[in-house]
């Protein structure tokens, strides 16, 4: 899309990146050109800590149905467990 | 021509004083007199694909530029993550792309070899900024390749990070070649056609080329995109259009 849309959230929880594992505290998620993945357009995730600067980030770049899918399977995956584990 | 050249890392001055890194290469042909481009990165960053086409247009005899439009944001990261932080930050400010590319401007016309002439080059959304530092910035031959969002705004329900900047074309201060894609959504024919009539409404010099079979980012190397016969046709009209407005 070659635009800066980005979708921005606070999240709490960790990830690991280059260096190892790490806190996260900001998730940013875009639908653009990708690094990585071999398609024009993928929806990008980014899992962040800018505290810890640019480095600490683990990134996924996943087709538009990949990401549908990990949608749902989230969903999923949290409706299938006690309501009280994740309130 | 040798196509032997040097290639680095330097810092220049960009927008509002601050010092920010770049990338030159120069041929090493000893040539006294030669034109410049300055190279506008994709949105993916800083990158060593960018680099190799810097130094692609050293190896062809112009000293070339292209300023690091992230480094404020993310000083010595990688390019990706620099990229993902710039965006993160809100991208690349209309007003601090014309200075960065001005800067970078101002230290290729004070090379000892250079002619004065500085041409401008840009990908994706560096089409767009190309665009822009020519409406902008005095300068000698644009080239833009495949730049969306000049002339349409982004869909319903985008916030306007990115603005049309058709209005801006009665200020294009140079030539401006346009290099497309038939089957690319952003700019679609239709968006570059609109920019062509309104450039021959204006009595802008410029040369538009679509090529049919490709979309967006055909002259990515590393990319499923790439589109071998666009490059190659792609690269001659560069030559030609740079030969033309920026040799000697």
């Amino acid at each position: 899309m070659c635009t800066y849309q980005t979708e921005q959230i606070s999240i709490t929880g960790s990830g690991k990146g280059a260096s190892g594992w790490f806190a996260l505290s900001d998730a940013t998620v875009y639908f653009d050109h990708p690094v990585h993945a071999m398609a024009e357009h993928t929806l990008n995730i980014d899992f962040l800590n800018p505290s810890r600067g640019p480095g600490a980030r683990v990134a996924v770049e996943l087709t538009a149905q990949s990401a549908r899918e990990l949608a749902k399977a989230i969903e999923v995956a949290l409706a299938s467990v006690p309501a009280e584990l994740v309130s | 021509m040798s196509e032997g050249l040097t290639a680095k890392t330097i810092s220049i001055t960009g927008h509002g004083g601050d010092e920010i890194e770049a990338y030159l290469a120069v041929p090493d042909d000893g040539v006294s007199s030669r034109g410049s481009v300055v190279v506008i990165h994709h949105m993916p960053g800083y990158d060593s694909s960018t680099k190799e086409i810097t130094r692609k247009f050293a190896a062809n005899g112009y000293a070339a530029l292209m300023p690091n439009l992230y480094y404020r944001d993310a000083p010595g990261a990688s390019p990706d993550d620099a990229a993902a932080t710039a965006r993160a930050k809100g991208g690349v400010p209309d007003e601090r792309l014309v200075g960065d590319v001005g800067g970078a401007a101002t230290y290729l016309r004070g090379l000892a070899a250079s002619n004065g002439k500085v041409g401008v080059i840009g990908y994706c959304s560096g089409g767009r900024q190309s665009f822009l530092a020519a409406c902008s910035l005095p300068l000698d031959a644009a080239v833009d390749c495949y730049g969306a969002f000049i002339v349409n705004t982004p869909p319903d329900g985008m916030p306007l990070k990115v603005t049309p900047i058709i209005g801006l074309a009665k200020d294009l201060s140079c030539p401006l070649l346009g290099l497309f894609g038939a089957d690319d959504k952003f700019p679609t024919p239709a968006e570059t056609a609109e920019l062509d009539r309104v450039l021959d409404e204006l009595g802008k010099p410029h040369e538009f080329h679509t090529y049919e079979g490709a979309g967006h980012a055909f002259f990515s190397v590393d990319r499923p995109s790439y589109r071998p016969e666009a490059v190659n046709d792609g690269w001659q009209r560069i030559w030609d259009f740079y030969g033309k407005y920026l040799a000697g």
